[in-house]
């Protein structure tokens, strides 16, 4: 059966911002349903509000609506392209959400477009709990004991169910907060008690421990005629109760049998079939109880997951573009499998090396929030490793993590309070692999690890070994290392800089005395066959074996190093421009070769360079991944400015190495982030920048304060994502901050700059090739300074601000990419001030912004900056300044929901996850779509309650009078109130939460108010803020800290009243 | 022990010897990722050194229930790496110790994917692990290549039962079963699906088999060449037509010969947990466990053999079918072990053509 022909048009829905949870594995799976869709000459729409992505670039669908993820936006685009078809199952639970709205509304019906992939009554049995239970029931599979109570009384009941321990949880809190495990009657009853008090819909779900299980997951897919495959089985490395995207994890499954993994893949293909999945990719969890080989179904994902990206990039079967041809009706049979080229899509993947995966935290940012990992997940992003054995494939997703671990042997050394072992060891925290370590190094046997963690014993064995190898190697000197101990050593995944640590040597020493051994890397292919036919695709990873299979091609040739794990702060925007430069490196004739270890990626696809090697980016990887290429061919040279800070920190190590980079050169990088060289630039060129002082003490520190007058922002130099940064007021202020700060930037000095108070802040983003200089954009911020960049709605063009500022500003960025020798990107921020315009700082490299600059100017900016570093210059590339086409808003989302106890209050210190855009005719069209978009739909009438600083005041009455004339009742607190009834406006007065009731809080509860503005008093938030603000992102409810950013919304709620338009991004002019 | 594996085609591999001593046998790789001890108990491998693709092997230990024949068959087990302390709650053993216990030689160590490469490109070959004690390289070198071919080698001798026996006597259909090496998970599934069955050694003639109180012959899977065979081959000739017959592996590559067919050396077989198969009558696939260095040739086929089943990746047969006589043949393993259960059916399939044959 060849594929369906009634299909002409199809519409992707994408999953929007990246948020935890929904990260950017699915630019990955949307990029190739897209791919899918039209090779068969099929249209493409898709819709996604994300501009970060690689989908949403102009080239990649026939029509892209950026727009936000609602039912009334998707009726929109269905009016204006009538698809055939809607494919929901690659853009993860947004888009499975935003297909079942529109099924229940009608919509589809009414419309007459069909899904794909999967049909409403698949997804209803797949996601719905009850259903889905008494679906497993019928299959006779088991599922966890339990259900839900609503009363003490059923909870009773529940319990003859359960046993004990018993699993509490009140449905809805957030966080899952108010849930608990009970190991008696009376625990149980105190649990049940509160969790039915604090759950919203008075209901809990009580279910049988299954805490220390055996987590697996396997991917499936299925065809049209019930052909149904097992790409790659997943086992978690942390037993149940941590989240899966929490978890350690390996593939394929390592400790079980071939019965046992048979008995879940028979289950497997039960549950899908079952559940009836069409087409298209499906993930099954299972929890095994080691004792006894009980098997029990978790859930099911009836759709493309973050774990299918996991299993595509595990295995090289990519699961999103096969599970869309699937969809239009091919049969697995009928498809090629991608790498071999020679045999079909019809097979199970299998592996001949171990795959670990390990997710990033960012914990370090919400310091309120407690270390602790369990049903809710709470990492920001991943890495993976390829390894000959799970020892090295450990290693080296440890060192992909960056987070400053060589590996686990040697991470945190004399770091960890082992007094607290046991508790660290019970309570499962993102540090517990080194805790693990740190605990078999302190002798601790690995019975009684395994009673603390659950961890099973082979891989505690296993690290076991490493403790034993890392004792080896710490009784010899670098010059004197055996040739059988290195070489273990080096198959056990330990990075040269790491044994230089123990051999008291350096990290050059280890690899002459390696390379004097004969020791180097091979590098072998991910085929999906374990070599039994032989692979076309050059998906590479290195090890530590005889032969290699990376032979380089005589072809002129160019490496572009990724972006690594998503953190706070280094996104899928960065994947998005390293993607950008590959594809212009390709088209310019030359190979394009590409360096990451971030498995949800578009760069790490393996069509998506010429060659892929999955590795960590530290700098033994790359230079050997350098050194193997430039064997064969013409080496141009490494990119080192398209994936954030992850490769600009290599930039010096390797060009100490006499690596050529391409594009800027070193010395321009180290003038743009060297503090003192910039500092002498900017006098140079007599551009204004706030007064500045650098410190080692808090006696320094003040002077330099005083002398600048407060408020001063500080920071760590060299930083990304303003990680440690804050604005304080006086030298209360600045000695809490020293004292906290020292210990997160390793003693290297702190800067203090004047902070320009209520300024202006814009970004800009140019392109120069040394001659010439590309503005590529120019954006506004909303918010005034003091909140970071990367959390600030902006907006290009920069509307509001006087032109003569902006040429300004535009010259000033001209003459510092000229005068410092940019060749690439380059990215400057200002602050505008009483009509002055202060250089705050430059990033000689791509930045956030360029994904939403290109998609606003509609130019491939990371693309332009790629060709430089190939030679072709501005004037023949024909690049001129980029034009903004209509009216563009970056919006951005937040994790606070994630993190219970943690006050969702912006500063300098990035903390969103994603971004939004939101296009539109004029201002405030682009920002409520933004809004829209970022989840935060503006009440169009209702009361406001008010409530800000005392700096704010002078502008409240602006805001206050512009929501009464929009009809908003106003609410306050006695402060606030006093200022609004002074310039004679209406307000009702309410009680803050320590002041007596009703109070702020009641009042929400209640309802009674529908939009929130509260600008906060400064770090020491009072509990009486934090409570409100707590509370409205429990209800939903808009709740805004920032004056100006609240002035913009008011445009944007008359805007939201009006008729919203929508444009697919090719027709925007 | 340092030791190397040394090829008949001369190709040296380097890697070490836990046990301590070297061995020989066909050198063949299998890609499923898990069963290695269902794998090195299965008599098909019976003089074959199995390269483990996987990298990690031993993990799960040794269980009383995952052994496919009496003892491990294979020669020697050819790995990168061997977990010396297994995991699992009922493992009894470790894997190195079962294998020393058995003198089974084993290489670790090994660049297995470079090996599975080189076996893929030049074929299946003999080998010989090599350790430090047994010489020079060059001596052994040469005695790698005075090593017999796997062609022409009849091995079923070796792993068949000596003695007739009765396998659940209570069951409906009584079934000869023809033993050239037989997995127990064969015998297991034929008796789950209710049969009763007198398993008779590897050169039983055609007049016990197709005896009167026989409803049908099994042949069973087996090492070695096919071609090699001839006794084996005249005799189950000698029984079509009189009873439904159903062979799997060696008992399928027999029947392809007894109809006339011709069977050949595949350049490195077909083994792992993950081939797909092409079941031409439902045209859907279904993904096998195979074992196999043999082949029959489907233009050697008479006219009245139907191929039901052929292998999605080369297009070799998998199934034949008599159109007329109640028989039928599946190259790959139903009975998995190690391996999915797609084809699980085929045993209850062997049921409905004993039944559909009584009426």
């Amino acid at each position: 059966m060849p594929k369906r022909t009634d299909l002409k048009s199809v519409l992707v829905l994408g999953s929007g911002p990246i948020q935890i949870g929904q990260a950017c594995e699915f630019d990955y799976s949307g990029t190739q349903a897209l791919k899918a869709l039209r090779e068969e000459g099929i249209r493409t729409i898709l819709l996604n509000s994300n501009p970060a992505s690689i989908m949403t670039d102009p080239g990649r669908a026939d029509a892209t609506y950026i727009e936000p993820l609602t039912l009334s936006v998707l009726e929109k685009v269905i009016e204006a392209e009538k698809p055939d078809a809607i494919l929901p199952t690659v853009g993860g639970q947004t888009a499975l959400n935003l297909a079942m709205e529109a099924f229940e509304s009608g919509l589809l019906e009414r419309t007459g477009v069909m899904l794909i992939g999967a049909q409403p009554e698949a997804i209803n049995r797949g996601e719905d709990r009850q259903l889905f239970k008494a679906l497993m029931d019928d299959l006779g599979l088991e599922t966890c004991r339990g259900g839900f109570a609503h009363n003490m009384a059923e909870a009773r009941d529940l319990l003859k169910l359960t046993g004990f321990p018993a699993i509490i949880r009140p449905s809805f809190t957030l966080g899952g907060s108010g849930g608990g495990i009970a190991y008696n009657v009376d625990e149980f009853e105190t649990i049940v008690a509160r969790g039915l008090d604090l759950s919203p819909t008075k209901q809990v779900l009580i279910e049988e421990s299954i805490l220390g299980w055996k987590e697996f997951e396997l991917e499936v897919v299925r065809d049209l005629d019930d052909n149904v495959e097992v790409i790659c089985s997943i086992e978690n490395l942390d037993p149940m109760g941590v989240h899966t995207g929490d978890s350690i994890t390996v593939a394929p499954a390592l400790t079980l049998t071939d019965p046992e993994y048979q008995r879940m893949r028979d289950a497997a293909l039960a549950v899908i079939r079952a559940v009836g999945v069409e087409t298209g990719g499906s993930n099954i969890q299972f929890a095994l109880d080691p004792e006894t080989s009980r098997i029990i179904v978790i859930e099911m994902n009836p759709r493309v997951s973050r774990s299918s990206a996991l299993a595509s990039k595990a295995t090289g079967f990519p699961i999103a573009w096969v599970a869309t041809k699937l969809a239009l009706g091919y049969r697995l049979w009928e498809l090629p499998n991608a790498i071999t080229r020679m045999t079909k899509a019809a097979f199970e993947p299998v592996l001949d090396y171990v795959v670990v995966k390990i997710p990033r935290f960012t914990f370090e940012k919400f310091p309120q929030a407690e270390k602790v990992l369990g049903t809710q997940m709470k990492s920001v992003g991943e890495v993976m490793s390829l390894g000959r054995s799970f020892q090295e494939a450990l290693q080296k997703a440890i060192r992909s993590l960056e987070e400053g671990h060589k590996g686990i042997s040697g991470a945190l050394e004399g770091k960890l309070d082992l007094g607290r072992l046991k508790e660290h060891l019970l309570i499962p925290g993102p540090q517990r692999i080194f805790w693990v370590y740190h605990a078999l190094k302190a002798g601790h046997s690995v019975e009684e690890l395994h009673r603390l963690t659950k961890i099973t014993p082979w891989f505690l064995r296993e690290i076991e070994e490493i403790v034993v190898l890392e004792g080896r190697l710490r009784s010899f000197p670098v010059d004197r290392l055996p040739v059988e101990l290195l070489e273990k050593a080096k198959r056990a995944g330990f990075a040269d800089d790491q044994i230089a640590v123990f051999c008291s040597g350096t990290e050059a020493e280890v690899a002459v005395r390696r390379e004097t051994l004969g020791l180097r890397p091979a590098y072998k292919r991910v085929d999906t066959c374990s070599g039994e036919f032989k692979a076309e695709t050059p998906y590479l990873y290195g090890t530590w074996e005889d032969h290699s299979e990376a032979e380089p091609t005589d072809r002129p040739k160019a490496i572009v190093l990724g972006s690594g794990p998503n953190r706070i702060g280094q996104g899928v925007e960065f994947d998005c421009c390293c993607v950008q430069a590959v594809e212009a490196i390709r088209a310019s004739g030359v190979e394009a070769i590409l360096v990451n270890c971030n498995p949800e990626t578009v760069s790490t696809d393996f069509d998506t360079s010429d060659r892929l090697y999955f590795e960590p980016l530290t700098f033994e990887h790359v230079k050997a991944v350098v050194d193997r290429e430039a064997a064969g061919g013409k080496l141009l040279g490494v990119f080192a400015q398209f994936g954030g800070q992850t490769p600009l920190k290599l930039a010096s190590p390797l060009d100490a190495a006499g690596v050529k980079l391409l594009g800027t050169p070193l010395d321009t990088i180290l003038d743009a982030e060297d503090r003192e060289r910039f500092g002498r630039a900017l006098k140079r060129l007599d551009i204004p920048a706030p007064a500045w002082g650098m410190a080692t003490s808090f006696e320094q520190a003040k002077d330099i304060a005083q002398r600048l007058n407060y408020p001063v922002m500080v920071r760590p130099s060299f930083v990304l994502g303003g990680r440690a940064m804050a604005v304080v007021f006086d030298d209360k202020g600045l000695e809490k901050y020293m004292r906290e700060a020292v210990a997160v930037s390793n003693d290297q000095p702190v800067l203090l700059d004047r902070f320009l108070d209520g300024a202006q802040e814009l970004d800009i983003d140019v392109v120069c090739d040394g001659e010439d200089v590309a503005i590529a954009g120019l954006l506004a911020h909303i918010e005034e300074a003091g909140i970071h960049s990367g959390d600030s709605y902006a907006v290009i063009p920069a509307l509001g601000v006087p032109e003569d500022i902006l040429e300004t500003v535009k010259g000033y960025a001209r003459k510092l990419a000229l005068d410092l020798g940019v060749k690439g990107l380059m990215n400057l921020q200002f602050a505008v001030k009483d009509g002055v315009a202060y250089c705050l700082e430059a990033n000689p490299r791509a930045s956030r912004t360029v994904p939403f600059v290109s998609k606003a100017t509609g130019v491939d900016w990371a693309g332009v900056a790629a060709r430089i570093g190939l030679g072709q210059s501005l004037k023949q590339q024909g690049i001129t300044d980029g034009v903004p086409r209509a009216v563009s808003v970056k919006g951005v989302v937040f994790p606070f929901a994630k993190f219970p106890g943690v006050d969702p209050v912006l500063g300098p210190e990035m903390k969103s996850t994603g971004e939004v855009m939101g296009i539109g005719e004029g201002f405030g069209e682009a920002y409520a779509k933004a809004l829209l978009a970022a989840g935060i739909p503006l009440p169009l009438s209702g009361t406001v309650f008010l409530t800000v600083n005392d700096r704010d005041k002078a502008r409240l009455p602006e805001l206050a009078h512009k929501l009464v004339a929009l009809g908003f009742g106003l609410c306050a607190t006695e402060g606030t109130a006093r200022t609004l009834e002074s310039v004679g406006l209406k307000v009702r007065k309410i009680f803050k939460v320590n002041e007596g009731r009703p109070n702020a809080v009641d009042l929400l509860k209640n309802g009674e108010v529908q939009w929130v503005i509260n600008t906060p008093l400064g770090r020491d938030a009072f509990f009486d803020e934090s409570a409100i603000r707590r509370e409205a992102l429990r209800l939903k409810i808009p709740c805004l800290t920032n004056l100006s950013a609240a002035l913009a919304a008011c445009e944007a709620v008359e805007t939201l009243r009006g008729e919203m338009k929508v444009r697919a991004i090719q027709t925007l002019a | 022990m340092r030791a190397h594996l040394i090829l008949k085609d001369g190709t040296i591999f380097r890697g070490r010897a836990p046990l301590g001593f070297g061995g020989g046998g066909e050198a063949v790789f299998t890609t499923a990722m898990a069963g290695y001890q269902e794998i090195l108990t299965d008599p098909s491998f019976a003089g074959q050194m199995v390269c483990m693709t996987f990298p990690e092997q031993g993990i799960y230990g040794i269980h009383a229930d995952l052994n496919e024949g009496t003892r491990p068959w294979a020669t020697g087990l050819l790995c990168r790496r061997l977990t010396f302390s297994p995991d699992h709650t009922r493992s009894e053993g470790d894997l190195a110790g079962w294998l020393k216990r058995h003198h089974i030689p084993v290489m670790t160590d090994l660049d297995t994917r470079a090996l599975t490469q080189h076996l893929r490109d030049q074929g299946s070959q003999p080998s010989l692990i090599w350790t430090e004690l047994d010489g020079s390289l060059e001596a052994g070198v040469a005695k790698a290549k005075a090593l017999p071919d796997m062609t022409g080698q009849a091995l079923c001798a070796e792993v068949s039962c000596q003695e007739r026996y009765d396998l659940n006597p209570g069951g409906g259909f009584r079934v000869a079963v023809l033993d050239g090496g037989i997995k127990l998970s064969i015998l297991n599934q034929l008796v789950a699906v209710g049969l009763h069955l007198e398993v008779f050694p590897w050169d039983a003639p055609a007049t016990e088999l197709a005896d009167k109180r026989f409803h049908g012959l099994f042949l069973s899977n087996g090492p070695g060449d096919p071609a090699a065979l001839p006794g084996m081959q005249k005799e189950v000739e000698a029984c079509i037509g009189k009873l439904p017959i159903f062979g799997i592996c060696l008992g399928h590559q027999l029947l392809g010969q007894a109809f006339g067919g011709r069977t050949f050396k595949l350049k490195f077989g077909h083994r792992g947990a993950n081939q797909p198969v092409h079941d031409l009558t439902t045209g859907r696939i279904e993904i096998t466990a195979q074992n196999h260095g043999f082949a029959v040739d489907e233009a050697s086929l008479p006219r009245e053999i139907e191929v039901t089943h052929k292998h999605l990746s080369d297009g070799t047969v998998e199934g034949l079918r008599h159109t007329k006589l109640p028989i039928f043949s599946l190259q790959h393993h139903p009975e998995a072990s190690p391996g999915p259960h797609d084809a699980h059916p085929a045993f209850q399939r062997f049921v409905h053509l004993l039944e559909s044959n009584q009426r």
